[in-house]
């Protein structure tokens, strides 16, 4: 929220610095997020007065001696038409700064420097200044948007900086409020807290009218109490519509608010200052003297002030006249009712509505305002009855209206205006806070905030809470009260002394998903994150089929964009993106993984929380294969001390021939398979990719424990054996083979694999090495070759040769 | 020939073939030439039958004397030639250690699983128990039970996707402390680390992120108790001389609360680009657990208090790491992510 320092001024007797206000805030926790002068970009502007004007013959110049004070008399070349002996003018010295203007001397190019030049020959030492070029409008300054010069007043000293003249001194706080202070949205509501921050008293505004008796009838009925607690209105007649005075335009332009006409820029001045959104309805406009608040009828239209049109339904709050909605209530008014030129009567509203109401209309329709973010946030009814005050009050002083004694106040049973209070224990707000903060600190502390107190007893102290503060609840309130002003470095450090010793640390399964990435940080694999949502085009991309599970997911409602719209029921398509965006950066190779979960649905549509299922996906790319990545599972499985079974299967986004699920007994725990030509043709990708997928709790399943075996007596026996068989036997045949012709067979493993040809068409060589482990007796020569005979006897059944 | 001259045309030989002699090859030829059996000193007692009886006391040790200054020659020489062959040999094997090593190459870890693995090592330490909850959530554990309810303006603060009315993806990782009070009798202390999900993305923001969050209730659990924990935390995460600082907030499930910031560990308080001149560095969010939330999860707030905390994992990594956006840690970049080699601890 932005706050001009001259405005807060007018409440609070601010005697620091903006600097040291600053800092003030920040302790009581409201952070400035910017912090800045208006005139920050001049410089170097000062008072002049021209002594001299002589015009350049076939030209618009001026050659004008102009006296600067301690500055001395400049030179200064002028192409103003309002340049003349005797006024007083910014003038902007050499090196001073100023905004560069378009040709039209009205729209703002930047920042620009000014230095000494030359025009017609003629030499110029300084620039002087419009309103525009300082930035200055003429809501800020009477007079700053005239063509021309702006002209000062006469009383100005020559030679003195013009920013204080024109206000361009004034600083502009722009503050965070937190969801739970609303009564601080306002310039009034922070000027409270400045106050009790700096130890002063706040100014109240004016807030008295009087009323003109008036026959007039304006009957209001709330029809949704729920949606519209409260509704205050009152008529104003006599209007005389016109420009607002000039303090007031001032304050709107500083806050980024337009200013219109009088009774408008009431309705927008009352929101700044006490930040109660008002509104002013045309009565010539409402028909049957009437005001209904109440939901919208299905397919009931509503113009709005900017002339958008919308359909609206019963969700919608609407208040209207006789017949028809003239305003969206609390968001903005009906073009049907404007305050025009013309107008002679008004009927100001001032109501609280409901914050989801009005929330939920402005989302649903798109159409925000100043208005409805105040109502979203929350105002408060005592701020509601404030503000019709002084918005009657402004009215008077402006002199732009009659207050008429016509008025309603509608406070529905949904309206709560009863004075809060709750007694207190200083011992209860001392134990949250861990610290002895006096009473008597804790008393004064919460007088400055405008807490009725009452000492009860010691302890007790009874309260009577401020009427704008509906966030205060309980005792712990009280202490963040307290102690934000008491001042949080006076919070001392402990370390749970009262506390019971518990017994912490990671859970079984946080240790092993811990090891698994230790695992595969040893096997060279590269940790990536990637987002839990994608698109159901990149289910498309890997070529899922309509029935695929992949496609019963869950879908988010509101997502980013169709790209991030269904949550992954598998890692793979995430993978395969990530792995062809670092090919198309150049990334020739790589390895990676991702531990992350997949969201199963139980029923479609969702009703209930879907399945959490943690995936481990893997990949590689660049100068890798199958049986790199294969590598890497097995030694997974070796990590777990178990083995793996890889048995050829197909996907539809893998090679038919380069695929396989891997299973672990009978349990299918994923795949893995080198991504399709096809998929890799339509991704222009030359590399290939080796992708795999396991889900990783089926994994974890296999993990077996181990226990030592007591070491053989007798050296083990190793012996290479080179195989020829069909090349449709795998190398797993073979394996299992061997393993059954022998009990003291431990190990097989295959070490070399031939075509071509050295060998027969349609056969290939396979060369093993066997181990034979002893038992309770050594494995002699001659034993060993009838375990190897035995071997080649049970190979030979199967109609595999040694070579 | 006499004997006397043999001895002495032998010891002549030998000291004329020993100094011939280049290998140990040609060294074991010649010392068995002369010494070895049937060699020539062996040769010399053959001779002794020729020698006079009388004489042969005095023959045999000159003979022997003759035997031992050979063999004492000889040994001497083989040490020396052996010297010489391993001063040869190591010469030739020499390597030019600059050479690279033979590694495997390890792969790496992602900074969010670095930062967490520190994190929750600094808070198991102090005896919290790790509690990891569902991400898709539902409205009561995500919102309503942490005191906020459906018209909360503190609902703004973050953008929720939702699956339905009822469904969402967690914003905070604060759902599962309700979770766990609902089936956790204090002493409670744990940590819950995990995914969450708004609907916000630029340069530091990213619609998933990871948060920690951490929970205490127990009796007599004040303010400064959470001080003092976080201060910890602070020394063992960011460097033994930081310091923290509290400051108000508003979250709707904590009363109190407080933003806490760590004194700048890249300027140390003088200010830089990475506190943006303050010389503070906001990192969390914190407060007493507000007395609404303990009584819905049926925990008695007049006997127990306590406080939570919460930061952005990927906050503390970027800080940590300077890493400027946060699209980075998502895009699975093999050169960004080659970088994060090894565990720090």
């Amino acid at each position: 929220m932005k706050a001009p320092l001259s405005w807060l001024k007018e409440y609070v007797d601010i005697d620091c610095s903006p600097d040291e206000l600053k800092e003030k805030l920040f302790g009581c926790g409201f952070e400035v997020e910017d912090m800045y002068e208006i005139g920050r970009d001049i410089s170097d502007v000062v008072v002049g007065e021209v002594k001299e004007c002589e015009g350049i013959e076939g030209t618009h110049l001026h050659k004008c001696t102009v006296d600067c004070g301690i500055n001395g008399n400049l030179q200064i070349m002028c192409g103003a038409d309002n340049v003349k002996v005797g006024v007083k003018v910014p003038a902007a010295l050499i090196g001073a700064t100023v905004y560069k203007t378009s040709s039209d001397h009205k729209t703002i190019e930047g920042v620009t420097k000014i230095q000494k030049g030359k025009l017609r020959g003629v030499e110029s030492y300084g620039m002087l200044c419009s309103g525009t070029e300082l930035g200055v409008t003429g809501d800020m300054y009477e007079g700053a948007d005239c063509d021309g010069l702006l002209i000062l007043p006469e009383s100005c000293e020559n030679g003195a900086d013009v920013k204080p003249v024109l206000g361009l001194d004034d600083v502009i706080f722009d503050v965070a409020i937190s969801a739970n202070r609303p009564d601080c949205q306002s310039i009034y509501g922070l000027s409270r807290e400045i106050a009790a921050a700096l130890g002063k008293k706040i100014k109240k505004p004016a807030l008295d009218y009087t009323e003109t008796p008036d026959s007039t009838t304006m009957k209001v009925t709330v029809h949704a109490p729920e949606l519209c607690p409260r509704y205050m209105g009152h008529l104003v007649k006599d209007i005389k519509p016109g420009r607002s005075p000039l303090w007031m335009r001032r304050y709107l332009t500083l806050c980024d608010i337009r200013a219109i006409s009088n009774v408008v820029d009431i309705t927008n001045f009352v929101l700044l200052e006490l930040g109660q959104p008002m509104h002013a309805f045309d009565t010539d406009n409402l028909s049957g003297n009437e005001i209904n608040v109440r939901c919208a009828r299905e397919g009931e239209e509503i113009v709005t002030l900017d002339e958008k049109k919308f359909r609206l339904g019963p969700s919608n709050l609407v208040i209207c006249d006789g017949d028809k909605p003239c305003a969206l209530a609390g968001i903005m008014g009906g073009l049907n009712s404007e305050i025009k030129d013309t107008t002679k009567t008004v009927f100001f509203e001032a109501a609280k509505f409901a914050r989801d109401c009005v929330r939920k209309t402005s989302r649903s329709l798109g159409q925000h305002s100043d208005s409805s973010a105040a109502f979203e946030k929350g105002v408060s009814e005592y701020t509601t009855e404030m503000a019709m005050k002084r918005a009657l009050h402004l009215i008077e002083e402006l002199g732009c209206g009659t207050v008429t004694s016509v008025h309603c106040d509608v406070r529905t049973k949904c309206s709560d205006m009863s004075v809060k209070k709750m007694t207190v224990s200083v011992k209860k707000i001392n134990a949250v806070l861990g610290i002895e903060v006096p009473s008597e600190d804790v008393v004064r502390i919460l007088e400055g905030l405008y807490f009725g107190v009452e000492k009860k007893s010691d302890d007790e102290l009874f309260l009577t809470l401020p009427g704008w503060r509906d966030d205060i609840e309980d005792y712990p309130d009280i202490a963040e009260e307290v102690i934000r002003s008491y001042g949080y470095d006076k919070i001392t450090p402990t370390f749970m002394p009262t506390a019971k010793v518990t017994n912490g640390g990671y859970s079984k399964e946080q240790r092993e998903e811990l090891a698994l990435k230790d695992e595969l940080y040893l096997c060279g694999m590269s940790e990536i994150s990637t987002y839990s949502f994608y698109s159901e085009k990149d289910l498309d991309l890997l070529k899922f089929p309509a029935e695929a599970k992949e496609r019963k997911f869950v879908k988010i409602m509101n997502p980013l964009g169709e790209d991030l719209s269904v949550m992954r029921t598998t890692l793979a398509p995430s993978m395969v993106k990530t792995a062809i965006s670092n090919i198309r950066k150049g990334n020739l190779e790589g390895k990676l993984y991702e531990l992350s979960k997949i969201y199963v649905p139980r029923e479609l549509p969702v009703t209930t929380q879907p399945d959490e299922v943690p995936t481990l996906c893997m990949c590689m790319f660049g100068g890798y294969g199958f049986f790199d990545l294969k590598g890497v599972i097995e030694d997974l499985a070796a990590s777990l001390n178990t083995k793996y079974d890889f048995v050829p299967s197909e996907k539809p986004f893998l090679h038919p021939g380069i695929c396989a699920d891997v299973f672990s007994g009978d349990t299918k725990i994923g795949f893995i398979g080198e991504l399709s030509p096809v998929i890799c043709e339509e991704l222009s990708c030359d590399k290939k990719i080796v992708v795999a997928e396991l889900d990783y709790k089926a994994m974890r399943d296999t993990a077996k424990g181990f226990k030592f075996t007591p070491l053989p007596k007798f050296p083990e026996v190793k012996r290479d054996l080179a195989l020829v068989c069909d090349e449709k036997v795998t190398c797993k045949e073979i394996e299992e083979a061997i393993y059954a012709s022998s009990k003291y067979v431990t190990d097989v493993r295959l070490f070399d694999m031939y075509t071509g040809d050295q060998i027969e068409k349609g056969k290939k060589s396979m060369a093993f090495t066997v181990t034979l482990t002893p038992g309770e007796e050594a494995i002699t020569a001659e034993n060993s070759d009838g375990y190897f005979k035995k071997i080649l006897k049970g190979l030979q059944k199967i109609d595999i040769q040694l070579r | 020939m006499e004997l006397k001259d043999r001895i002495k045309e032998i010891r002549e030989k030998i000291s004329e073939e020993i100094e011939k002699i280049t290998s140990h090859k040609s060294f074991l030829e010649i010392k068995t030439k002369f010494l070895g059996r049937g060699g020539e000193i062996q040769g010399l007692f053959k001779g002794m039958r020729e020698v006079p009886q009388e004489e042969r006391p005095e023959a045999g040790k000159n003979i022997n004397d003759l035997s031992s200054w050979a063999a004492a020659l000889f040994d001497k020489k083989e040490e020396k030639i052996k010297a010489e062959e391993l001063a040869e040999r190591i010469e030739s094997e020499k390597i030019d250690v600059t050479m690279p090593g033979k590694r495997t190459e390890p792969g790496s870890y992602h900074p969010d699983t670095l930062i967490k693995r520190q994190l929750v090592d600094v808070f198991a330490g102090m005896g919290f128990e790790i509690y990891e909850g569902p991400e898709i959530e539902t409205d009561y554990y995500n919102f309503t039970a942490l005191n906020t309810p459906k018209d909360h303006p503190a609902r703004d603060m973050q953008d929720t996707f939702y699956i339905t009315p009822e469904l969402l993806l967690r914003t905070q990782t604060s759902a599962g402390q309700i979770r766990v009070m609902e089936n956790k009798k204090p002493p409670i202390k744990i940590l819950s680390p995990g995914k969450v999900y708004r609907s916000d993305s630029d340069a530091t923001h990213s619609p998933m992120f990871s948060q920690m969050e951490g929970l205490v209730v127990d009796e007599g659990i004040t303010l400064c108790d959470l001080k003092g924990m976080l201060d910890e935390f602070a020394r063992k995460i960011f460097g033994e001389k930081i310091k923290t600082r509290l400051r108000p907030s508003y979250f709707p499930f904590t009363e109190p609360s407080v933003e806490v910031d760590v004194s700048c560990f890249s300027c140390h308080g003088a200010g830089c680009r990475l506190c943006k001149g303050t010389g503070w560095i906001e990192v969390l969010g914190a407060g007493m657990v507000n007395r609404r939330v303990l009584s819905g999860c049926g925990i008695d707030p007049d006997r127990y208090t306590g406080f939570a905390f919460g930061m952005g994992v990927e906050r503390i990594a970027m800080l940590k790491y300077g890493i400027t956006n946060m699209k980075n840690l998502f895009d699975g970049d093999v050169k960004f992510l080659r970088q994060f080699k090894g565990t720090e601890v």
